[in-house]
């Protein structure tokens, strides 16, 4: 889970890194008092969780309160790649000196964490690190070491700042891995770090990302989670603790396993390409192993929901579960379903495949449910689910 | 002949009395594995499914002589049990256990790496490994293949499963799920090394998927590695950026990450990128057919 940057500026304050004071801003109104509050010069961020804000406008400096108006007017609503800004956060302007590089994140080719450090700070990094590598210090951290003041500031200098600077770099570093570590995140970036006029480093900007499977140990971390940019569909998914991610497309997908569903989308794209419409996936949905009766009721009951899906296929190996067990879940489902007057009424392909293949079809067959067809193979099948979607219910 | 995982191995279960552990412990005994014991701190001394519980690994390896642990404790607990299994040197620790902290995965496979690498870690996040006819160790179903001179490397579960039935006339030497986590110990090159060096494998099925740059790592090994054919097949093409796909390494990251450049590494060393799970086993067929 990626967090607001005002959210990850709160998180630094909370392990003592020094920020820039800032209120969040949901209306002109609440600038306008932010900007009082805060006094004299004040810059105006767009709250959104992508890159490149200030090259689409999104970051403006601001005089005083009414300047600050003017210019949250301009950026609240605005659209940056596709993230509509909800909010800004409302920071007195800082007296910067030097602008600095530093982010920690996981290197998951050596399967270790990696410090980035450098002078050239406040512009696109990848950028620096393309045109002049040499500027850039990437230094491995062991999980089993970590980082201390000395580190901090070795990593500091290899980075290239200025003796001015490493005292102040190397606590903001110390502290930055407690928090990187304590938070179990695996990206804390700030860009840029600075050295204010008064002599002091900062993180200007903060970037973090936390890991969702440390959940169970942060129950802090749900509260970071932006309700209010929760697909619909995602969200019910969610409450039903269903893997599901919303796509574009036409034609709802249900499968067992993270890669056959991924490959299921890709299949189907595939098949799409060839009917009038280009039937494509509506969903990612992965039911895990045990597709009980269930599970796949849950799952059905989500995409049904969906109004852009005209058809859906259910794709099922059968690994660990047998295919009479998920034969049997399917038509429990569509009992279940009917029972709560929420009847499939889409056509449905299905494709079993695997342990007791041979029965699961028979079962499903036996049942006779209304618009199920069933395909013997993955791609057979995707096509026939493309082809149901492109002429449509 | 198989990699890592031979009619010799002898298993023991760390987290064997868990739900999930008695589960796959029956099912790994049933399809001829060699379980000797499982691992419970708290139920050591006892029996479960007709086996013996040891309080540590140490234990259980000195009482059986057991050389491959497979873990099915909860994720807040996997680090530790990870890190018993390496301290106590058993040479394969297969970690089942999905949603592992990512700082955990980074700071046990830190620990293996300190520890001179004498264990060798498959997952987390996996399905194991399995060597149809001798042994299996995790959660691949025993019976969907028989014995036979295809490798198998693969980050997905269902996809290596789907791949052994497309190809079970041909059969398997090992199959090996590594897993989808961002942090894994066994990687694809870790197994496409061993295969090569395998005089039972003739041939090797490689899949990937979305996240990270493992393919493309793994393409670079084979240019200058791998004389064995391989096939290959890569998840995720209409993965949309940003978002986890299921696994939690599953992810398109900006321009980094995606099928499109892993199918296209592969193919520029030569290794056929089949468009979907059931091409791929096409290709494989026609290797195995022209030998």
């Amino acid at each position: 889970m990626d967090l607001f940057e005002h959210q990850a500026k709160e998180l630094f304050a909370d392990y003592g890194i020094p920020v820039p004071r800032g209120i969040v801003a949901h209306t002109v109104e609440e600038v306008r008092a932010a900007a009082q509050e805060l006094t004299g010069r004040v810059v105006v961020k767009a709250q959104v969780k992508t890159g490149g804000r200030g090259k689409a406008g999104g970051v403006k400096v601001a005089d005083d309160a009414a300047d600050a108006v003017e210019k949250a007017t301009a950026i609240l609503g605005m659209d940056i790649k596709g993230h509509t800004v909800h909010k800004v956060l409302v920071e007195e302007a800082s007296a910067i000196e030097e602008e600095y590089y530093f982010s920690f994140l996981l290197d998951r080719a050596n399967r270790t964490f990696l410090a980035i450090c450098s002078a050239a700070g406040g512009m696109d990094i990848e950028e620096v690190a393309h045109s002049a590598p040499e500027k850039v210090a990437k230094v491995p951290v062991s999980a089993l070491t970590g980082v201390d003041r000395a580190k901090g500031r070795e990593i500091a200098q290899a980075g290239g700042l200025p003796e001015k600077s490493l005292d102040g770099a190397a606590e903001l570093i110390e502290k930055l891995w407690c928090a990187f570590v304590d938070e179990d995140a695996t990206l804390v970036e700030v860009n840029p770090m600075i050295l204010s006029a008064d002599g002091e480093v900062k993180a200007l900007d903060g970037k973090v990302t936390l890991d969702d499977n440390a959940v169970f140990r942060q129950p802090d971390h749900e509260g970071y989670a932006d309700k209010s940019a929760e697909d619909p569909l995602e969200a019910a998914a969610k409450a039903k603790d269903l893997n599901y991610v919303k796509l574009d497309g036409d034609v709802g997908i249900i499968g067992n396993g993270a890669g056959l569903v991924m490959s299921t989308l890709d299949v189907v794209a595939y098949a799409g390409e060839a009917f009038p419409g280009k039937p494509s996936p509506a969903n990612f949905l992965d039911i895990g192993g045990g597709a009980s009766a269930e599970v796949m009721a849950a799952g059905l009951e989500i995409i049904i929901s969906d109004p852009s899906v005209k058809s859906i296929f259910v794709n099922v190996f059968g690994g660990i579960t047998a295919c009479d067990a998920v034969a049997n879940g399917i038509v429990s489902a569509f009992k279940l379903l009917e029972s709560r007057g929420e009847a499939v009424t889409h056509p449905l392909v299905v494709r079993l495949d695997g342990n007791n293949a041979q029965l699961g079809r028979q079962i499903l067959a036996d049942a006779a449910l209304p618009r199920v067809e069933l395909v013997d193979t993955m791609d057979d099948a995707a096509k026939r689910v493309a082809e149901l979607a492109s002429v449509g219910v | 002949m198989a990699i890592w995982l031979t009619e010799n191995s002898k298993i023991i279960v760390q987290g064997m009395t868990g739900g999930e552990g008695t589960k796959h412990t029956r099912r790994m005994l049933a399809s001829g594995a060699r379980v000797v014991g499982g691992v419970n701190a708290r139920k050591a001394g006892t029996t479960h499914e007709g086996l013996p519980v040891f309080g540590t690994v140490k234990e259980a390896i000195e009482k059986t002589r057991a050389d491959v642990s497979v873990v099915f404790v909860p994720p807040a607990f996997t680090k530790d049990a990870v890190k018993e299994a390496i301290d106590a040197e058993i040479p394969l620790c297969v970690v089942i256990t999905e949603g592992v902290p990512v700082h955990d995965s980074t700071e046990f496979w830190a620990y293996a790496v300190s520890k001179g690498n004498k264990t060798r870690i498959i997952g987390p996040n996996c399905p194991g490994i399995a060597s149809p006819g001798a042994s299996n160790a995790g959660i691949i179903p025993a019976d969907i293949t028989t014995a036979g001179r295809i490798g198998l490397v693969s980050k997905s579960g269902t996809l290596t499963y789907q791949l052994m039935y497309e190809l079970r006339d041909f059969g398997f030497s090992t199959a090996v799920g590594i897993g989808g986590d961002p942090v894994i110990g066994t990687t694809h090159i870790d197994a496409l090394q061993a295969f090569q060096e395998d005089p039972g494998t003739d041939a090797i099925v490689m899949i990937g998927e979305i996240g990270g740059d493992a393919e493309e790592r793994a393409a670079a090994y084979i240019e200058q590695y791998v004389t064995k054919p391989v096939v290959a097949y890569v998840a995720g093409f209409t993965a949309p950026e940003g978002k986890t796909m299921g696994h939690a390494g599953a992810i398109v990251s900006g321009s980094a990450g995606t099928a499109q450049a892993k199918k296209e590494a592969l193919e520029k060393v030569g290794v056929r990128v089949g468009k979907t799970p059931s091409e791929t086993a096409r290709l494989m067929r026609e290797v195995m057919q022209s030998r």
